[in-house]
């Protein structure tokens, strides 16, 4: 393993800072952070704009094909232009879910002619696509989903509920998996299609999160119509480009989100520890830091070595699944000792009184959601116990059974 | 084989592979619990000559150690504590050294030690021929019999001056972390396969107990644990093969991991197996016992724990 860029390596890396410091500021690590706050439509604006230079300059979509609005590049090229450009203060990546997730799977079921129209404008964050998989009564089982699919002619007309969808109010294009069969078991009746999100019949509501933030949407469908070319995959397909997308979603994620330990030590540096003196000559306190330094750290070059497997061709495997694991817990156990560190204070939002811009409190907020989003941490230790170290499938009594006469079905 | 010196280099007579062969070798020595004495002789003795010896000791004992001629060893200080300066006690006057090392590991059939002596200010790094004049040896009972270590005095025995300084000695000490971080992830890994392969046979409750999530999430943390040690322990490899800066904190932030996840790995293996496991005809006390004792070779845990912050606070005041 090899954690040195080679020659071609280092002149990317070069070409890559080049085209960012011209075109962005540095980030300051010790300016405030945003808080874990909405995505207005100034920042929709800016993102578009962000992603339209990185496209014009081959930034955007590395490794896709150039006629898609790629550059042909490697994987390699991609993780070293997201190392760097997570040095500056660009605006947030609203297209993860999108060109990460969604159209991973879209390019892999659609026809050359849909791949053609939809995936440039995409790449160039004209057309932001969101993922319409959850709903109240499918979250970790998501194969549980009730939305409706029927057909009628040659369109399908749709009904029902999804929630916990990002940025459903910005995308215009949403990649769907609806009940085509309720009369076959619940995994082989599911069928997928895309959607114009801006049709008639679809219905957006902002979800208020504990956070104070609204990052999630509830998605209403009444009598959506939805042409049969919208269609992926064949009818009761569905969930095979369920599975594709969320694979995808496993690579995408797991990136460290501050308090980091770097962070904390910070923090025992300001405040006073019980004897007066600065909390970082607390032995308790160092051996908390060291702790977390070394899981965040192993996430770190863990992701690493997938990079270098990645760019000897080999496929991303489950056992991606940890990185997403140790950092979401990682965080809010950070969260939660900074606020002790800063004992009675600890629960201070005002930004003036609290150190570090409320950085501790604020991710003590957002981090449970964390756990819960892109997997919980339970289903991710299901899938490396089942996919990775081989164990049995739990006794399972809804996989054989027709969904409609299932238990909670309807 | 010529494993033993497989990063020895070629001009004293060994494998010339460098750093990832020999964490090959020790990732698989832990796997195996193999009793040889790869901690003391490789990832300590032989490492110590290489950092702090003359080109004369090299050239005399390198060859040797390759060859498995002769078994080396360190000796840092005697009884309990950390690795620290305060913890040796054994002085050196006009090239002879006197006083006590414990435990030494392999000091019972080691012929070579680099002890660390005090020299009126400081602290300096001797190399002792264990089977000369005014050498005693005891050997002393383990925690992990495979593992074996001595108590070592010296009575004005002949010592020969190598690197001075404590510096020099937390050389030897880095460089040991990260090797031995191979060995602890191979047990951790032997720890966990033993584990699962248990989870899938064994049933209960009329079903593989491996199919149980209290079964299945401790073994995905178990896994997890040992893949983020895995990861730390090649950085560690990587800082040592390039001789880069980052060693130190790289050699702590590997120790750390794989003191910690050996341990969870072996103590979740009895666990996986119930009472099958605490007998002494199973291996998992074997792990059990390695685990902890790896974790203990070179200073606690608590004490690697300190030394990565310290680490961190000397970056950030940079």
């Amino acid at each position: 393993m090899d954690f040195d860029d080679t020659p071609e390596e280092a002149a990317f890396r070069a070409e890559a800072r080049a085209f960012l410091s011209a075109n962005a500021r540095p980030k300051d690590r010790r300016g405030p952070t945003a808080r874990y706050g909405d995505t207005d439509e100034g920042d929709v604006g800016a993102a578009r704009e962000w992603q339209r230079k990185k496209a014009e300059a081959g930034f955007a979509c590395i490794t896709w094909a150039k006629e898609w609005g790629g550059r042909g590049g490697t994987p390699m090229q991609q993780i070293i232009f997201n190392q760097e450009e997570a040095n500056y203060d660009v605006p947030p990546n609203i297209f993860l879910i999108g060109l990460g997730m969604c159209l991973p799977a879209f390019i892999t079921y659609a026809k050359p002619e849909q791949i053609t129209r939809y995936v440039p404008p995409a790449v160039r964050g004209e057309e932001i696509w969101c993922q319409l998989f959850s709903e109240p009564s499918a979250g970790s089982d998501v194969a549980g989903l009730r939305t409706r699919a029927e057909k009628r002619g040659d369109e399908w007309i749709i009904n029902g509920q999804k929630i916990w969808t990002s940025g459903a109010h910005y995308s215009r294009n949403g990649l769907l998996i609806a009940r085509t069969d309720p009369n076959v078991p619940k995994h082989a009746g599911l069928t997928a299609f895309f959607i114009d999100m801006k049709s008639p019949g679809i219905e957006i509501r902002p979800i208020h999160q504990m956070s104070g933030a609204s990052n999630f949407n509830e998605v209403f469908f009444t009598d959506l119509r939805v042409p049969d070319a919208n269609r992926l995959g064949a009818v009761g397909q569905g969930w095979k480009v369920a599975i594709t997308t969320l694979m995808n979603e496993r690579v995408a994620g797991g990136e460290p989100r501050r308090p980091v330990p770097a962070d904390l030590l910070e923090l025992a540096r300001l405040v006073p520890g019980e004897d007066g003196r600065p909390a970082i000559q607390d032995q308790a306190v160092r051996e908390r830091i060291a702790e977390w330094h070394a899981q965040a750290a192993g996430v770190t070059y863990t992701r690493l070595r997938t990079f270098t497997a990645l760019s000897r061709g080999e496929t991303p495997g489950p056992e991606n699944s940890i990185g997403k694991i140790v950092s979401a817990s990682l965080q809010q156990q950070i969260a939660s000792f900074g606020l002790d560190m800063l004992g009675m204070a600890g629960g201070v939002m005002d930004e003036a009184l609290t150190p570090m811009h409320g950085l501790f409190q604020n991710a003590l907020l957002s981090s449970p959601g964390m756990r819960i989003a892109g997997g919980s941490d339970e289903i991710l230790r299901n899938i490396i116990a089942e996919r990775v170290l081989g164990l049995p499938g739990d006794v399972r009594v809804d996989k054989d059974k027709p969904f409609n006469q299932q238990a909670g079905s309807r | 084989m010529g494993w033993l010196g497989a990063a020895i280099p070629e001009e004293y007579e060994g494998g010339g592979l460098g750093y990832e062969a020999l964490c090959v070798l020790a990732e698989e020595l832990g796997r195996a619990v193999a009793p040889v004495p790869f901690a003391a002789s490789i990832a300590l003795g032989a490492e110590a000559i290489l950092a702090a010896g003359t080109e004369a000791q090299k050239r005399e004992h390198l060859p040797r150690i390759a060859r498995g001629e002769t078994i080396a060893t360190v000796a840092l200080g005697a009884g309990p504590g950390e690795p620290t300066q305060a913890r040796v006690q054994a002085n050196l006057r006009d090239g002879r050294i006197s006083g006590e090392a414990w435990p030494v590991p392999d000091g019972g059939v080691a012929g070579l030690a680099v002890v660390a002596a005090r020299d009126g200010s400081g602290v300096t790094l001797v190399l002792v021929d264990l089977n000369g004049a005014g050498v005693t040896r005891t050997a002393i009972e383990t925690l992990d019999p495979t593992d074996p270590q001595a108590r070592l005095r010296f009575d004005n025995a002949p010592a020969t001056p190598m690197a001075r300084g404590w510096d020099a000695v937390q050389g030897v000490l880095d460089r040991a972390a990260v090797l031995i971080a191979f060995a602890q992830v191979g047990g951790a890994s032997a720890c966990l396969e033993m584990a699962a392969v248990y989870a899938k046979e064994r049933h209960a409750f009329g079903r593989p107990i491996g199919s149980f999530q209290a079964i299945k999430h401790r073994l995905a943390d178990v896994y997890i644990a040992t893949e983020l040690a895995r990861s730390n322990a090649y950085y560690g490899a990587w800082a040592l093969e390039t001789g880069s800066a980052e060693l130190p904190l790289a050699a702590a932030t590997a120790r750390v991991s794989a003191s910690e996840a050996g341990f969870f790995a072996a103590k979740e293996n009895i666990q996986v197996h119930g009472g099958i496991g605490f007998t002494w005809e199973m291996d998992c006390h074997v792990f059990y016992r390695r685990a902890k004792h790896l974790g203990l070779v070179l200073g606690s845990v608590r004490h690697w724990k300190d030394r990565v912050v310290s680490e961190l606070e000397m970056r950030n005041a940079a």
